[in-house]
């Protein structure tokens, strides 16, 4: 009884330590990206000139294409907005963290970060979208939360990918490369269930987008057991 | 003689196959006719595809549980087999495909976008994918140890996202190909017990002439690293 006590006590102090590193590793992030603007202004000036571009390419696009091309874009900007965040951190900065932090705190909280960081630049295209491109919604909120689905799915893929390729010392073409043929059944079944938003008669199907969530948790799983063999050097 | 009779069994297994292949009876069903011989040959190149990947990854998690780099290069050559298999697959799939699928009437290249939006050849091509990724981001690292490991994570990452989505895709999209409920090949009402008979042992065969083929990539492969191991 004494023991199983102390063993659920020894539980819940390693619990709470890692997520108050999650927490701490969280912040730093956070501070860097307020200290260091400009790479947070580089992704908005990045999102507003794509779909600028789009607009003066296209006007009105059809709900299909409306859709095509929003996740496509969302594509592009989640490498951009996500492909800095272990590049930046330099081998020095690397080795602290190495001996401060277990490698699963730290990759959680890159996640986390990431994760917050493209839930914001999803909202923003949405708006961007639906200013310049017009607004085929049917379902404003549905697709709303799709998007931020879509974009957390996004957001933890690339992250991983980001990883391997930060470790590889490669850019961010790179990415695009291991993370394409990766993402595409997730972005299939992401715009399968935009098209069910977009139709004022179809509903959208619960199942698929459990799927899409035990995808994430599965992606979630994949990082943290695999991220330490890429940390050590 | 020693350890050599799977080599036997894979050439005996695949004289049958062709010979049974060719020469024993099949259903004549409309469309599909005598070409549904081509399933010995086009159906075992994607199970021997995905086998192969399997102990790719197999080796793959055994480098990163012992670090020893004998098992990077089994997983590495493992995998460049299967994408040989991969593409024979697609190549026996075309030849099918001219003769089952394509509008005589309309040239191949015409009809072409509309016969590869199919959650089979999706599914395929996104392995291949994966699997050219890997040999990019192998090469494009000059550290031994670390092309190692960083080539066994993404391996086993992109192997464990690959299986998902093909058990997805082909639920979620419209398909002529046979076999679309439930899991391809696998499914005992897809095929007549005359054709199992051969269709199995041919299975076998191809991916022991594809494991042969490996080995010998492997023994070469470590014939030349043999400084650099021991």
């Amino acid at each position: 009884m004494q023991r199983s006590r102390i063993c659920i006590f020894a539980v819940k102090q390693i619990f709470i330590s890692s997520a108050s590193h999650i927490f701490t590793l969280f912040k730093k992030d956070l501070l860097l990206e307020v200290r260091q603007q400009y790479s947070f202004y580089g992704i908005l000036l990045y999102i507003g000139a794509t779909i600028f571009v789009l607009y003066m390419a296209i006007d009105e696009p059809e709900a299909k294409v409306w859709n095509g091309l929003f996740w496509v874009i969302q594509l592009f900007i989640c490498i951009n907005a996500v492909a800095k965040s272990f590049l930046q951190e330099s081998k020095g900065r690397m080795l602290y963290f190495y001996s401060i932090a277990s490698p699963g705190d730290f990759v959680l909280a890159k996640l986390l970060f990431n994760t917050v960081l493209m839930l914001a630049m999803s909202l923003l295209s949405l708006f961007l979208f639906s200013l310049f491109l017009g607004n085929p919604m049917q379902k404003i909120w549905q697709f709303t939360g799709l998007v931020l689905l879509g974009g957390w799915s996004l957001s933890l893929v690339f992250t991983f990918l980001a990883a391997i390729a930060a470790k590889a010392q490669q850019n961010a073409a790179i990415m695009a490369v291991l993370g394409f043929p990766i993402i595409i059944p997730q972005l299939l079944l992401l715009m399968r269930l935009s098209n069910a938003a977009f139709a004022p008669l179809l509903t959208i199907p619960v199942s698929t987008v459990l799927l899409l969530v035990a995808l994430d948790a599965m992606v979630i799983l994949l990082a943290v057991i695999l991220f330490p063999y890429l940390w050590k050097d | 003689m020693y350890k050599s009779w799977w080599k036997i069994a894979s050439i005996l297994l695949l004289i049958y196959t062709v010979v049974g292949g060719f020469l024993m009876k099949v259903p004549a069903l409309p469309a599909l006719q005598e070409t549904i011989r081509n399933l010995y040959f086009h159906v075992c190149m994607w199970f021997a595809m995905m086998i192969l990947f399997t102990v790719s990854v197999v080796n793959s998690i055994k480098y990163l549980r012992t670090f020893n780099l004998k098992y990077d290069i089994y997983a590495r050559h493992y995998a460049a087999v299967g994408i040989v298999m991969g593409a024979l697959g697609y190549a026996t799939g075309a030849i099918w495909m001219t003769y089952t699928w394509a509008d005589p009437n309309n040239p191949a290249f015409q009809s072409f976008s509309a016969l590869a939006r199919e959650p089979k050849l999706i599914g395929a091509a996104i392995a291949l994918l994966i699997y050219f990724a890997y040999m990019v981001l192998r090469d494009s690292i000059s550290d031994m140890d670390k092309r190692a490991r960083i080539s066994s994570v993404y391996n086993i990452f992109a192997y464990a996202m690959l299986f998902p989505s093909i058990w997805i895709l082909p639920r979620v999209m419209d398909s002529l190909h046979p076999g679309r409920e439930g899991n391809p090949a696998l499914n005992t009402s897809d095929i007549d017990s005359s054709m199992r008979i051969v269709f199995y042992p041919a299975v076998i065969g191809w991916t022991l002439l594809g494991v042969w083929i490996t080995t010998l990539k492997i023994r070469l492969h470590l014939l030349k690293e043999k400084q650099l191991l021991s």
